[in-house]
């Protein structure tokens, strides 16, 4: 019964975590659970004060005098020149910019963007809704597509089926998703030969559309971008999940469960694909978290009003408040996903944090 | 199409997975199959709705979709971000190009020929002292909430401009010099000066209505972008903004001079520029905006076209080589580290007779461009200067060498050229890694003037700004648009612009600052004759071509494209060749005429969108159906 063994607590622990609390090896998982959890939560800490200080920095150190890059070309006064630093806080000393800088992010307060003249915060959760409806849709088409096709092509490695499978996923990770996107555009949007347009050439919306119309309209829009992203993005998941089983496909406990009479697709469903998870899991997480930063080739060339945009247009002044709250959410995001990924491992795997 | 085989792939492909799991009982066998009629009739409906889609929407005639209710709408494909819709804080093109359609100014300019032409401002009349203008305010224009404009309006709109420094932020340089501004009537606004000032018919100013803006509490703060319509008396009234997606304005019916002809003009951002030319193939938009100007490699694929007219017209700017003539603050000091030897005249314009302007006209702008010869380009015909025959730095590297020689720059052995310091010179060409034509024509120099015995060194920057402002460069690539009036490109040649010390910023270009050419600068803004002006203006490109340190290699052309069948006609500027996009002025779009076949652009196509529903509805239902089963043939097997 070496098999039920190896599979089963994959399956149970996940939902039965609390119900073995009762038990007393149970209550001690539970409490090396718990400080596991506060292990990583005050690891996440750090990093995100880390980041907090790395983004004040960091991006004082691209040359550029930003309220000189604003006004060059025009005609400023000296007071001028004088009101805009002051306005921005430049003619602070660093140290003391540092210190506003923090006490307001702390509170939620990233500053006001230079070029946009708004509140970063309102800059960015103006544009993250539109970034995560493109990422998020694609990121959960491309994972799935990926774990379903990398689980096909394992179970059957080395077959035309697979090779074809691989090849295709291969090829279309490492073409440079501008490139198929614009390819995209001139075939399916503007049209080819008797093929007819059959989507938009960019954007988010046409503008003027209201209820379920406008609904229609903006996945409309989304079509082709997030094709582009699936088709770049599946073949990493697919790869790494292939991999992972295969690994798994030579264990003991598999020919049990053939043993047993269950049908193959079974066996695979239920015994191999829980337990070779745990590395695409961690991939999910990785996307996940990246799903925030947005796509700034993918969004260029739609034309989708996204992070990734907005993060090129601060970066190009510079921009430092808009540059360094961006910078704060992106990289907020990827830690707050890779722990949430490293809480969830025990719960896949309870091999890990004991 | 094997992009499309992707997508069509993908969604087919969870139908097909039932297929593989056969090998089980023959009661399952029917799921599958059952699947597989799913998957089947979602195909047969997916094609079905794309064979609909074809014979509707040809991909050129895509853009229909006049709006529903039979709206005429002129799209525009725009890259630029709006950085303020408040006319006191935009700068960017598309911002006050938005606020020339929605606001009056008080004087506009000829689309025939750049002239002064009446705005806001009926008529206007100077004091014998120069000192006093008094502008006539139309009484036909009322703001789009009903209201009458005045003259109070723009007396409070330079007011505010003068005592609040938020609200001087874009276009404060326009009121320095104002003494007192008052509306003794409804029609009637004074403008005392400081200084005579020949510029006051050019005073890019939107004029806002003061009953709306006098409630705002910081200029500093208030974007003017919340609650539409915004009030405003221009042709155009901005409808609906939502940043990066689109500007949408409609057309003010009472518009003084009369009403546009599209009932809508839409702006609507293309980020990728080759992704606004298929837009317009495609006719999803009527226009694509040249800024920046078209490659010549979309130029050349849009022409021929069928319904694509590509506007390749003189352009409003001017391309340069600026020199640097040894930085100093107006303090005296100096700044930088400019190389000694371009101080010396004959070497400036020896280097410039060594630049063949042919070549960069054919090889680097592959035509889109005239080569260049005064500081103000021709478009702008009062202003328009060419040196005389004589004088004109014409291309030849033989005579450049002699002129090397003769300012005692002696080749040594290696054939390089010696420097006061016993060194070989290198030049430092400043140039902007974002412009391919400072890249191509740098390589061109480093051919041509190493045939001399200089050496060049390309120094291609992001952000050119800092070593720029520090002085720290020989060479420098320049540009700028002018304005019909030239004042502003003057200026920025004067001593004053100068920084007042080297800690500080000037609006100085590149540092000149020439005795001469300041006198004649005093004595052209003092000229209120047109002509007398002009002949002032001539003399002072005169001088800045000889002293060699703005070297105009080129007039590049502005290079847009739009679709005659949904534009009918529209106003260049100037009017026989001019561009249609950031005119100065509100012609092109308020003149702008659709065609006759009722086409506008800017809608979806709506077959797109039915085929759009059909998918996403066969989709999904395929998806539901697949999973019901599959939950189904897991129930069967474990019973």
């Amino acid at each position: 019964m070496t098999a039920d063994a190896a599979s089963a607590p994959v399956g149970k622990t996940g939902a039965a975590g609390p119900a073995a609390a009762p038990h007393g090896p149970g209550a001690r998982t539970a409490t090396a659970y718990l400080r596991y959890v506060a292990g990583k939560l005050a690891g996440a800490a750090v990093s995100l004060l880390a980041v907090l200080v790395t983004s004040f920095f960091l991006f004082r150190l691209i040359p550029g005098d930003p309220v000189k890059f604003m006004t060059g070309g025009r005609q400023v006064s000296a007071e001028q020149f004088a009101h805009y630093r002051a306005q921005f806080g430049l003619d602070l000393p660093m140290w003391q910019q540092f210190t506003d800088y923090c006490g307001k992010a702390l509170t939620g307060d990233l500053g006001t963007s230079y070029q946009f003249n708004a509140p970063v915060i309102d800059k960015i959760t103006e544009a993250l809704p539109n970034t995560l409806l493109l990422t998020g849709t694609a990121f959960v088409i491309y994972t799935l597509l990926g774990i379903f096709l990398g689980t096909r092509s394992a179970w059957r490695h080395g077959r035309l089926g697979d090779r074809l499978n691989t090849g295709l996923a291969l090829t279309l990770y490492s073409v440079p998703s501008f490139w198929l996107g614009l390819l995209l555009i001139v075939t399916l949007s503007v049209g080819i030969g008797p093929l007819p347009g059959l989507f938009p050439t960019g954007g988010m919306e046409s503008g003027g559309e209201e209820g379920f119309a406008y609904v229609v309209d903006v996945a409309h829009h989304l079509v082709l971008p997030v094709v582009t992203l699936v088709a770049v993005e599946y073949g990493q998941t697919l790869l790494v999940t292939r991999s992972a089983l295969m690994d798994e496909m030579g264990s003991d406990y598999l020919t049990t469960a053939r043993a047993k009479g269950l049908r193959d697709d079974l066996v695979r469903r239920r015994h191999a694909v829980p337990n070779a998870l745990l590395p695409t899991v961690t991939l999910i997480f990785i996307n996940l978290g990246r799903t925030v930063a947005g796509v700034i080739l993918v969004e260029t060339v739609f034309s989708w009003p996204g992070l990734g945009g907005l993060f090129y247009q601060a970066l190009s002044v510079p921009d430092l408040p808009l540059v360094q709250g961006l910078f704060l959410v992106f990289a907020a995001a990827v830690i707050v996903m890779n722990t949430l990924a490293d809480l969830i491992y025990p719960l896949l795997d309870p091999r890990v944090g004991r | 199409m094997d992009t499309n085989d992707q997508y069509g792939g993908h969604h087919r492909t969870p139908a097909r997975v039932p297929l593989g799991r056969t090998p089980a009982r023959a009661p399952l066998g029917r799921t599958p199959r059952r699947a597989r009629l799913v998957a089947a009739a979602g195909a047969a409906a997916l094609a079905l709705s794309a064979g609909l889609a074809t014979p509707l929407s040809p991909a050129p005639s895509q853009a229909h979709a006049a709006d529903d209710d039979g709206k005429k709408v002129l799209t525009v494909a725009v890259a630029q971000s709006v950085d303020s819709l408040s006319p006191f804080l935009a700068v960017r093109l598309l911002s006050t190009s938005i606020h020339r359609l929605t606001y009056e100014y008080l004087t506009n300019y000829d689309p025939e020929d750049n002239s002064v032409v009446p705005g806001f401002a009926n008529k206007w009349e100077s004091s014998p002292d120069k000192l006093t203008w008094t502008y006539t305010i139309r009484s036909d224009s009322k703001w789009s909430d009903g209201e009458q404009a005045t003259a109070e309006d723009a007396a409070w709109t330079f007011n505010t401009m003068m005592t609040d420094p938020g609200a001087a932020t874009a276009n404060g340089s326009f009121v320095s010099n104002f003494e007192k501004v008052t509306a003794p009537s409804p029609t009637q606004l004074v403008i005392e000066l400081k200084k005579p000032q020949a510029t006051m018919t050019a005073l890019d100013v939107p004029i806002v209505p003061k009953h709306v803006w006098e409630k705002v509490d910081d200029y500093s703060k208030f974007n003017n972008d919340k609650d539409f319509p915004v009030v405003g008396n221009g042709p155009f009234v901005l409808t609906d903004y939502k940043p990066d997606s689109y500007v949408r304005l409609k057309a003010n019916k009472d518009f003084w001079r009369g009403a546009p002809k599209f009932d809508e003009l839409v702006f609507r951002y293309y980020k990728d520029q080759d992704a606004a030319v298929s837009a317009l193939r495609k006719g999803e938009v009527s226009f694509v905006a040249g800024s920046p100007s078209l490659t010549p490699a979309q130029a050349a694929s849009l022409k021929g076209e069928k319904n694509i007219h590509v506007n390749d017209a003189p352009g409003r700017r001017f391309y340069a080589l600026a020199t640097n003539p040894g930085a100093r603050a107006r303090n005296g000091e100096t700044m930088g580290d400019g190389h000694p030897s371009l101080l010396d005249q004959r070497v400036r314009n020896a280097l410039f007779k060594a630049v063949d302007r042919e070549a960069v006209i054919d090889k680097v702008f592959q035509g889109h461009a005239v080569e260049g010869a005064g500081y103000i380009p021709p478009r702008f015909s009062p202003y328009f200067w060419k040196p005389s025959p004589g004088q004109e730095l014409t291309y030849d590297p033989d005579e450049a060498g002699r002129m090397l020689d003769r300012a005692g720059l002696k080749k040594n052995a290696d054939g390089r050229r010696i420097g006061k310091d016993g060194k070989p010179i290198t030049y430092r060409v400043l140039c902007h890694a974002t412009d391919p034509n400072d890249k191509a024509i740098g390589q061109y120099l480093q051919e041509w003037w190493g045939e001399l015995g200089i050496g060049v060194t390309l120094n291609c920057l992001d952000n050119v700004t800092d070593p720029w402002l520090a002085g720290e460069y020989d060479l420098a690539f320049d540009g700028w648009s002018v304005n019909p009036d030239p004042d502003f490109v003057l200026s920025i040649h004067t001593c004053a612009a100068l920084p007042a010390t080297p800690e500080e910023t000037g609006a100085t270009d590149n540092f000149i600052c020439d005795k001469t050419y300041d006198e004649l600068y005093a004595r052209q803004l003092a000229e209120y004759d047109p002509d007398k002006r002009a002949a002032i203006v001539k003399r002072m490109e005169s001088r800045l071509y000889d002293l060699g340190y703005m070297n105009v290699m080129a007039y590049p052309n502005a290079v847009e494209a739009y679709r005659t069948d949904q534009i009918e006609s529209i106003t260049t500027m100037p009017a026989k060749a001019g561009n249609i996009y950031g005119q100065d002025g509100y012609w092109s779009w308020w003149s702008a005429a659709p065609a006759d076949s009722g086409d506008s652009s800017g809608g979806s196509s709506s077959t797109g969108v039915v085929v759009g529903i059909v998918a996403g509805v066969v989709v999904l239902a395929g998806a539901g159906a697949f999973f019901t089963l599959r939950r189904r043939a897991t129930a069967d097997e474990r019973e």
